[in-house]
């Protein structure tokens, strides 16, 4: 089987090259089947004649179902763009992970079976943590768009992301919380079988005892929970000046519903999953009041967001959200690694992306550390009269 | 007393749940396995209406009770009655009532899709009342008052009326109550249409009192409801009652003294802890079986 598709795909590109009589000089080091993808010039000026091949597994359905459209809308979206600029074209597959690692590692499989460039994706992390070695085993890069729990890059030197770890976003979250609501007495509540909720938590938990805020207690809930009422009334009890939550959305709407009903009036402080417009459309006028923490300003005034967010609001008829700004990010990064070297090959897009360095993108100037994570400024955001504002 | 009304609303979904649950079992010896997908395909109805043809989430209730009164004749129909003469009956029926549950839930899949679904966020009343200093929503009331009022009025239907005479006969023994001039496919069908009314209103409630409805939401309460009708006695209406109220009760006392991560552990151990003192259950009768 392997032979044969290596037969074929050198011999694809064999074609390739005869039909453009051009000899590739540079860039080809990437071993045979992507040969193809090898082009020539560099940044602007360079000329690609295949079409770079970008996979993508997020979670149109299931659990995640709500972030994964958002993605999916933004690749879509990136992809558009960065195809009507000369020279590199991109062939983007969005396949649904059903928020299921079982269904992602098969999608990761095939992406590495299919000469697939490089895969973008899963939505959540306890997802990746699963697929991702699938990716790292057939030497594919993998760029994350979403994953915020801590490990996922440590699973491999083909493992990238550009979404802030919950380690960069939620310790920014705290100490901007603890300032302007000058808080000393909090509870803590978070999902205690998920990977994402659960690193979520031990950030916050971190951060919190480094502010000196005192814990005056810590819940825990399911992921599949909907009632919380006998929590929210355990935290009441302990009168906290906010509650700290780390929860996916499925928890949040019911979790903020729940403690405005019961009389908890004073703020929620909520991790990254707290971070999706649905929040305020479900849990309506109960939503005021929540801060989250975010990777992505959506009042940033950068000439890449302004562009993106008019663009995103005529294709789709609605404001894009931070997944959909990561999502249309990452391809703004792996344009640039492609570029780079001039080649849409694994080996060359894996090089790329680890010199990433200060790139414009739509979440302002991001770069890409040692540890293949991403670095950029996180904002801190309210909910005021419906919708995110910037907390000060 | 906040934790306490928490556990009597909780603990009046479980019991409505397993009142329907334990109603089939008590009267026709059958475990239905199809009940909570009936729990979660009323709480998608009930959103459903609400949504889309604007109904007060009130009058979705009776609605929803109909529906569930249908879904239970649809499944005496086809997961029962054609296995009713097999000396296997007991098993192939709660085989063929799991095969129902899937296609049922199959089917609000192919519907409404995975996504967690909830009511539109102004179809609530946001009156809070204020009780011994618990905070306690209309909808919280209007949950214990119906579920009440529905196991009242079972509890007088089984003892006292004609149809509940027949329950009860066709209960000893179905052959006898054949010869008495009873009609059994009749008394058993309406048991069935019965039984799941009152746990598609229990479903509905329950997406009520959350405001999120999941495919998966009636998994999660069949564990919760086996284990109240096993604890009431199997078949006792009262025992079904009790147990599901002192369920909810053990949920929210472990969450408030011992601590929220061991909640299950916690409840499910005084369950099991009631069980090995009376091994038939709260309200349960030793039977004795003539062979």
């Amino acid at each position: 089987m392997r032979t044969n598709l290596f037969t074929l795909t050198a011999a694809a590109g064999a074609l390739a090259l005869t039909l453009t009589a051009c000899g590739s000089d540079d860039g080809g080091g990437d071993g045979g089947g992507d040969g193809s993808l090898a082009g020539e010039g560099s940044g602007d000026a360079c000329v690609i004649e295949g079409e770079v091949p970008v996979g993508a597994a997020v979670s149109l359905t299931g659990a995640a179902g709500s972030y994964g459209e958002s993605q999916r809308n933004g690749l879509e979206l990136a992809t558009t763009h960065l195809n009507e600029q000369e020279g590199v074209t991109y062939a983007l597959t969005v396949e649904d992970d059903q928020t299921d690692p079982k269904q992602a590692i098969s999608l990761f499989e095939g992406f590495v079976g299919d000469g697939t460039s490089i895969i973008i994706g899963p939505t959540l992390s306890n997802t990746a943590f699963q697929a991702q070695p699938i990716a790292q085993e057939g030497e594919v890069p993998v760029l994350a768009i979403s994953n915020t729990a801590e490990g996922i890059t440590e699973q491999g030197d083909w493992i990238f992301r550009d979404s802030l770890t919950e380690g960069q976003v939620i310790p920014q979250t705290v100490a901007q919380s603890v300032e302007a609501f000058g808080l000393e007495n909090v509870v803590v509540m978070y999902s205690n079988d998920d990977a994402f909720t659960e690193s979520g938590y031990e950030v916050m938990a971190e951060s919190l005892e480094g502010e000196d805020i005192t814990v005056a207690s810590t819940l825990t809930f399911s992921k599949a929970d909907t009632d919380f009422r006998a929590l929210l009334t355990e935290a009441k009890n302990a009168e906290p000046d906010a509650i700290f939550v780390s929860g996916l959305i499925e928890a949040a709407i019911p979790l903020v519903t729940q403690a405005r009903e019961l009389g908890l009036d004073v703020p929620i402080i909520g991790g990254n999953g707290f971070n999706n417009p649905q929040l305020m459309t479900d849990a309506g006028d109960a939503a005021e009041g929540v801060v989250v923490g975010a990777a992505w300003n959506s009042a940033s005034d950068n000439p890449e967001n302004a562009a993106f967010l008019e663009a995103y609001e005529a294709e789709y008829d609605k404001a894009p959200d931070q997944f959909a700004a990561q999502a249309y990010a990452a391809m703004t990064i792996i344009d640039h690694a492609v570029r780079e070297g001039c080649d849409g090959g694994r080996e060359a897009i894996k090089a790329g992306l680890g010199n990433i360095t200060d790139l414009p993108t739509v979440l302002g100037s991001i770069s890409i550390n040692e540890n293949r994570d991403a670095e950029h400024d996180a904002v801190v955001q309210v909910v005021e009269d419906g919708s995110f504002a910037v907390l000060n | 007393m906040q934790q306490l009304l928490n556990g009597l609303f909780i603990g009046a979904i479980y019991a409505l749940f397993a009142i329907g649950f334990t109603l089939v079992f008590g009267v026709l010896d059958r475990l239905n396995l199809a009940h909570p997908a009936v729990f979660a395909v009323s709480a998608f109805v009930g959103i459903e209406l609400v949504e889309v043809a604007g109904l007060s989430i009130w009058l979705t209730l009776p609605i929803v009770f109909v529906v569930g009164g249908i879904l239970g004749m649809v499944i005496e129909r086809v997961a029962f009655r054609p296995l009713k003469d097999r000396p296997d009956a007991h098993f192939a029926g709660l085989i063929s009532s799991i095969a129902l549950a899937g296609m049922f839930i199959a089917l609000l899949q192919w519907r409404y899709g995975p996504d967690t679904r909830r009511f539109p966020a102004d179809s609530f009343p946001s009156t809070t009342f204020t009780v011994f200093g618990a905070q306690v929503t209309v909808v919280q009331v209007a949950i214990l008052v119906i579920s009440v009022v529905l196991m009242v009025a079972l509890t007088v239907l089984v003892a006292r009326s004609r149809l509940g005479r027949g329950m009860r006969a066709v209960a000893e023994n179905p052959t006898a109550a054949r010869v008495l001039g009873i009609n059994v496919d009749r008394v058993t069908m309406t048991t069935f249409a019965i039984s799941s009314a009152l746990g598609a209103v229990a479903g509905a409630l329950f997406a009520m009192n959350v405001n999120s409805a999941q495919l998966t939401m009636g998994t999660a309460i069949e564990l919760k409801g086996l284990a109240v009708i096993i604890v009431g006695g199997m078949g006792s209406l009262p025992g079904a009652l009790v147990g599901g109220l002192l369920l909810g009760l053990a949920e929210v006392f472990a969450v408030q003294y011992i601590g929220s991560s061991w909640r299950d552990l916690v409840a499910f151990g005084l369950l099991f802890l009631i069980l090995l003192v009376r091994p038939q259950g709260l309200f349960g009768a030793r039977k004795v079986r003539e062979v």
